[in-house]
């Protein structure tokens, strides 16, 4: 794609404008699929659901189907679900075991390690021609395993992962750690999926740090679902949060979350209370991580979006989802339900019900989400609609930098994530050097 | 079971009552709704994945009491998602949606402990669920129910229902409605 996207008219960060193009307009959405899902890392998986040589688990970047597979040595791989001869989806089943991924059109077969094996009447037809070598399944050239999650990129020249992820990662910990503090450790329990239209980034947007569309979720507010709710507590979730200060924080390489720093004299704050052995079993993690992290303890993860697409909720109901674009105006959510591997068999059971009862198109609060973005996608598809911009002046200028936290902090609701977020999201539809997508340093950069 | 006169007679009793119950959710009375509803009620609809031949029984639904499925609940999350509607600001119900139950190929697979006695029903059916909301929404869920249901003085109850909705991804922005 050659047309330079008008980027600059259509997010205006100085006054806090960004324009509704960029979530109808057929242009900025090709713009997204090439110059942007064909170099973010992205979210592909979780190894938990391949713990096996040949175990495998269909997946998508962008609008592409991927298969995420561990091969027969052990090693994790991710390829584009396309056979090289005529572009046959090699593998249309979700998730399984296999040796051989075999394509039904005209039966070229591929090992689990991507190689292209069987070519039928080999001799006959190909032979001198064509190099088996050569014509293996397509292969993501950037993979990186964190903490069991699975992330690829496409661009060779993609920085490490733990460099694109930058600071974000002492959020995005909190998610993926034991909740007594040991890291890693979680397994995935199950993963919806649902397509809705909209378009993606009014979902990614939601876990930036919307926490200003509350109301939206009143009726669950209202007559409580979470998991104290039979014993009378109201809203959505247990306050284990009360005595903390929410910040609100933006990365440099686009992403952004709401965290809580509790005080360092915080004490585990009673949840769970229909359950009394999940609600001990809470008291244990939460002492054993104060012991473990000492300072570090303090911060505690609500919900966060990873640049671009991959958004998660930290601690009820815990999971990672990612909005995989199907056109400007329909999304396919999947949302990956997390828990800690080793937990109790009561503990996960009582987190998967609410996990049901809150997420997704059949929770009771993500419902309602799903309302506002699909009227939000339709009602700014207008020719009129697209010549006034969205606001997003909320909190301008309110946050600090590096204080107290890495990133720039909000101590009031903010839409400085957002704003943030579409700085870099231009920055990637510019086409703009690794440099400037992870916002390193320039000075750092040329050194190394 | 025995094609007996009592057999063609239980079987218009549930037919009658599965066809009430739909009626009741399509004119919008949860809250009688409810009141068919077993105190120890299951109501489940897993996620369908796509197996290979041979792992479907095994692998191809996802399974009650483990892991996620679309609901795996119990009476009082159904109370709950009633009374979320009846707060009207349930957004996602907000205006309601228009809804129609289809149905049929209604079936007795088990009676207990007699068909002339029978105080517990297994019923099979199939059911197309119609939704329209708000002006363009159109959502379509087809698929097969197996019921357990309760004799309780001159109706019945469900006691679990298990719901097969013939989606892998759900083509559906919600399943704000009742199955
Ligand atoms: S398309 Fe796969 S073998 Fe021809
Ligand atoms: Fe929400």
């Amino acid at each position: 794609m050659t047309t330079t996207l008008p980027t600059d008219q259509m997010i205006d960060l100085k006054r806090g404008m960004i324009s509704r193009e960029i979530f109808v307009s057929p242009d900025f959405y090709r713009g997204e699929l090439e110059r942007l899902f064909t170099r973010a890392w992205l979210f592909i998986g979780h190894e938990s659901q391949i713990p096996n040589p040949g175990d495998f688990f269909v997946s998508r970047m962008g609008e592409e189907s991927v298969i995420l597979c561990r091969d027969a040595q052990g090693t994790v791989h991710v390829f584009l679900n396309s056979c090289r001869h005529r572009g046959m989806k090699v593998c249309r089943y979700e998730q399984g075991n296999t040796s051989l991924f075999v394509c039904p059109y005209h039966s070229w077969s591929y090992t689990t390690d991507g190689k292209l094996q069987g070519v039928p009447l080999y001799r006959a037809l190909y032979e001198g021609t064509l190099n088996r070598e050569d014509w293996s399944l397509i292969e993501v050239p950037r993979l990186a395993i964190y903490k069991s999650t699975v992330w690829a990129s496409w661009d060779p020249a993609a920085p490490d992962l733990l460099d694109y992820l930058g600071s974000a990662v002492d959020h995005l910990d909190q998610v993926l750690d034991c909740r007594d503090g040991r890291p890693g450790g979680s397994e995935v329990i199950g993963v919806h999926k649902w397509v809705f239209p909209s378009n993606w980034k009014f979902a990614a947007e939601n876990f930036l740090g919307d926490t200003y569309h509350n109301p939206s979720h009143r009726s669950v507010d209202m007559i409580g679902i979470g998991p104290s709710a039979q014993r009378g507590q109201k809203g959505r979730r247990d306050n284990e949060y009360n005595k903390g200060q929410h910040v609100w924080v933006g990365h440099p390489a686009g992403h952004g979350m709401h965290s809580v720093l509790m005080p360092a004299t915080m004490e585990y704050e009673s949840s769970y209370a229909q359950y009394p052995v999940v609600d001990e079993y809470f008291r244990h993690c939460f002492d054993e991580r104060k012991r473990r992290l000492g300072e570090k303890a303090c911060l505690l993860p609500f919900t966060g979006n990873i640049f671009p697409n991959a958004s998660y909720h930290g601690r009820q109901p815990r999971g990672i989802c990612v909005w995989h674009p199907h056109s400007p105006t329909e999304t396919e959510g999947w949302r990956f339900f997390l828990v800690d591997a080793d937990a109790p068999a009561e503990v996960k059971d009582v987190l998967r019900r609410f996990y049901m009862r809150y997420s997704g198109p059949a929770g009771m609060t993500e419902q309602d989400d799903m309302e506002n973005w699909l009227y939000a996608t339709a009602a700014s598809r207008g020719t009129i609609a697209r010549r006034h911009p969205f606001n997003y002046q909320m909190s301008m200028g309110a946050y600090k930098t590096n204080d107290p936290l890495p990133g720039d902090v909000s101590l009031q609701i903010t839409e400085q994530t957002p704003r943030n977020y579409y700085r870099v999201y231009a920055s990637y539809l510019n086409g703009a050097p690794w440099d400037e997508l992870i916002g390193r340093p320039l000075v750092q950069a040329a050194a190394e | 079971m025995m094609r007996s006169l009592a057999w063609y007679q239980l079987r218009e009793e549930i037919e009658d009552f599965l066809y009430l119950e739909a009626d009741l959710l399509d004119q919008r009375r949860f809250k009688d709704w409810l009141d068919l509803l077993a105190e120890d009620l299951i109501y489940f609809m897993p996620m369908r994945r796509n197996v290979k031949f041979g792992q479907h029984a095994e692998r191809e639904n996802t399974k009650q009491g483990e892991g996620i499925s679309w609901f795996d609940e119990d009476k009082w999350t159904l109370g709950k998602r009633v009374e979320q509607i009846l707060t009207g600001v349930h957004y996602a119900e907000e205006p309601l949606s228009r809804v129609t139950h289809m149905v049929s190929n209604v079936r007795l697979l088990d009676v207990r402990p007699s068909v002339e006695d029978a105080q517990e029903v297994t019923a099979g059916c199939r059911f197309l669920v119609y939704q329209n909301r708000i002006e363009y929404e159109n959502f379509t869920f087809v698929g097969r129910r197996t019921d357990e249901l309760r004799r309780v003085g001159t109706s019945w109850q469900i006691a679990r229902r298990e719901i097969i909705l013939e989606q892998n991804v759900l083509l559906a922005k919600n399943l704000s409605i009742f199955f």
